[in-house]
């Protein structure tokens, strides 16, 4: 009956929700991003040392619902030793993942989220720290927020 | 873990047959994930007994015409209609006038109404707006939005630390001359506190200042009455209490109202019209500009008539009763933190469980069929002061049972184990 349930909150969410990887502040960032979800209080950095194109280390601080944070945490260690290019095609899988359903093979460990898609109202839990890796790898050291402020 | 229909509600003191008024609410009546629906997010919105359903149908098949402008039978149905919901809000909250009554999308629109018309008249440089740390952003960002406009300043009656009711020993420090309004919430939508509006209105009074009264969590819960409060504005929103969505109203003291500026400007607000030049119709018509909701008001009216019949005393009591209930229960929980007073709480609980994420515990909760609400309660600056980013939420009405919190306990404890807390 609950199928859908463990499929949102699968063991490693779980895991990864109370042990989270990568889960400091990174003193010497080279790029740095805060990704906040102001409907829910959802607020995470991502820290990221770029050596040139490519990140050398990711790490997270913040805090959220086990559904951001395990994202957050997965986040740190799926992008390491990935290409600023690479990163947004990670991007745009997860994020077509999270919202359809369907893992692409690539994405390894990210397929834990692909339940989300069962639950709309979490969609953007787990896609916000991914917005702040984008934006921290493209070097705009910005907050993105789920909710678009108006100007 | 058993279901809602095979518990039996303990006996209590009371009377009443709380169960009984479920089968006036359609939409109570359902499977949700396979589980009978627990409805616990009354704060949020309550449920339309089929009285009220029914009504909005039958005015749109027999009655339905453009209110105040018609000479035609169905006109007159419609205005007839519309200015008794008008008497029957005002009987509603005591006011000693319909006039004195203007309608309202909301509890939201009626404040923004007073910030607007009242406030853009009344205020300037260095006044002072005096609020509660305990307000819904919607009792907030109105008066913001004026002092940004006006130069006024906002200040702040706190809460206490321990049970997060308003310091009353602290009144006369932040009530000092420079107020010029006194903004406040009845009963907390984030921590079920009751707050003593009538004794806060008259220390106000007493110092000339103007009061409002957001009754959005009490006018469809306990009995008001605007001339014991004391106060010169009270906002009422209709679908916490049976009505639609869309249909609230502002009460006014009349000495207030016709002071004030019109609001929207448009038709049926307007005495007389010239190219350069209008003057204003009569309140509380001056308030209402362009076709109102019109099934809105009759609909409320059915509403009001509802919970009237069901007596909101004993509402208040039964709403009570399951909210302490809710509260005991919960603090029997190992890891479950609850936020407001450990009594007198009116029908809610705020609560987290060891470091679960609210999101996380409603979440679980629906697929058990249980109704919750998790987030900040559009109560930022309070849950920042509670240290918190959200809670869960836990809000009942009178068609809520004891079983059902049994229920709420059972899915608490499934929460913990799946989270493994």
């Amino acid at each position: 009956m609950f199928d859908d349930l463990t499929d949102l909150y699968q063991q490693v969410i779980l895991e990864h929700a109370k042990s989270p990887r990568n889960f400091r502040v990174m003193e010497d960032a080279t790029c740095v991003a805060n990704g906040t979800n102001p409907l829910c209080g959802d607020n995470y950095t991502v820290y990221l040392k770029m050596d040139g194109d490519v990140v050398k280390d990711a790490s997270f601080q913040g805090s959220g619902c086990a559904i951001s944070k395990a994202s957050a945490s997965l986040l740190t260690a799926a992008i390491k030793g990935k290409t600023r290019a690479d990163v947004e095609l990670l991007f745009d899988k997860v994020q077509n993942m999270v919202t359809t359903g369907e893992a692409d093979e690539s994405v390894g460990k990210l397929a834990a989220f692909a339940g989300v898609h069962k639950f709309p109202a979490r969609v953007k839990c787990a896609i916000l720290s991914w917005h702040a890796a984008k934006s921290a790898a493209q070097g705009i050291a910005e907050t993105v927020s789920t909710e678009e402020p108006a100007e | 873990m058993e279901s809602v229909s095979e518990s039996t509600p303990p006996a209590r003191e009371t009377a009443i047959d709380w169960a009984a008024y479920r089968k006036d609410f359609p939409i109570l009546d359902q499977q949700v994930h396979g589980h009978p629906l627990v409805y616990l997010d009354n704060a949020a919105t309550s449920q339309k007994p089929r009285a009220v359903i029914d009504s909005l149908v039958r005015y749109y098949e027999r009655d339905n015409a453009n209110v105040h402008r018609g000479i035609h039978e169905l006109s007159n149905r419609s205005t007839d209609a519309f200015e008794a919901a008008r008497k029957r809000a005002a009987r509603f909250i005591n006011a000693p006038a319909p006039e004195e009554i203007v309608f309202t999308r909301g509890a939201t629109e009626a404040i923004n109404l007073v910030a607007s018309a009242w406030g853009n008249a009344n205020l300037k440089a260095g006044d002072v707006i005096l609020l509660t740390e305990m307000e819904h952003h919607s009792n907030i960002v109105p008066w913001q939005l004026l002092a940004e406009k006006t130069g006024a300043i906002l200040r702040y009656l706190p809460i206490t630390a321990d049970e997060h009711i308003l310091d009353l020993s602290k009144l006369d420090e932040v009530l000092t001359d420079d107020v010029k309004l006194f903004s406040m919430v009845h009963i907390s939508n984030a921590l079920g506190v009751v707050n003593p509006v009538a004794e806060l209105c008259e220390a106000a009074r007493k110092k000339g200042v103007v009061t409002l009264v957001d009754a959005a969590q009490s006018a469809g819960h306990c009995p008001l009455d605007v001339q014991e409060i004391g106060c010169d504005f009270l906002v009422v929103s209709g679908h916490k209490m049976c009505a639609p969505t869309g249909i609230g109203f502002l009460f006014g003291r009349a000495e207030r109202l016709n002071r004030m500026p019109p609001y929207h400007g448009g038709g049926e607000m307007i005495a007389t019209v010239d190219y350069f030049k209008s003057t204003w119709n009569q309140i509380p018509h001056k308030f209402e500009a362009g076709t109102p909701d019109i099934s809105g008001p009759i609909a409320l009216h059915v509403a009001m008539d509802y919970l009237d019949k069901i007596g909101r005393e004993n509402l208040f009591k039964h709403d009570k009763e399951l909210s302490q209930y809710a509260y005991d229960r919960l603090a029997e929980v190992s890891g479950c933190r609850l936020y407001g007073p450990k009594q007198g709480r009116a029908g809610l609980v705020s609560f987290m469980l060891d470091d679960v994420h609210a999101h996380d515990v409603v979440t679980i909760a629906d697929r058990y069929g249980v109704a919750l609400r998790g987030g900040h309660h559009c109560t930022q600056p309070l849950m920042k002061k509670l240290g918190v980013p959200s809670t869960a939420r836990a809000s009942f009405y009178f068609y809520n049972t004891h079983a059902e919190v049994d229920r709420l306990i059972d899915v608490v404890h499934e929460i913990k184990k799946f989270f493994g807390s």
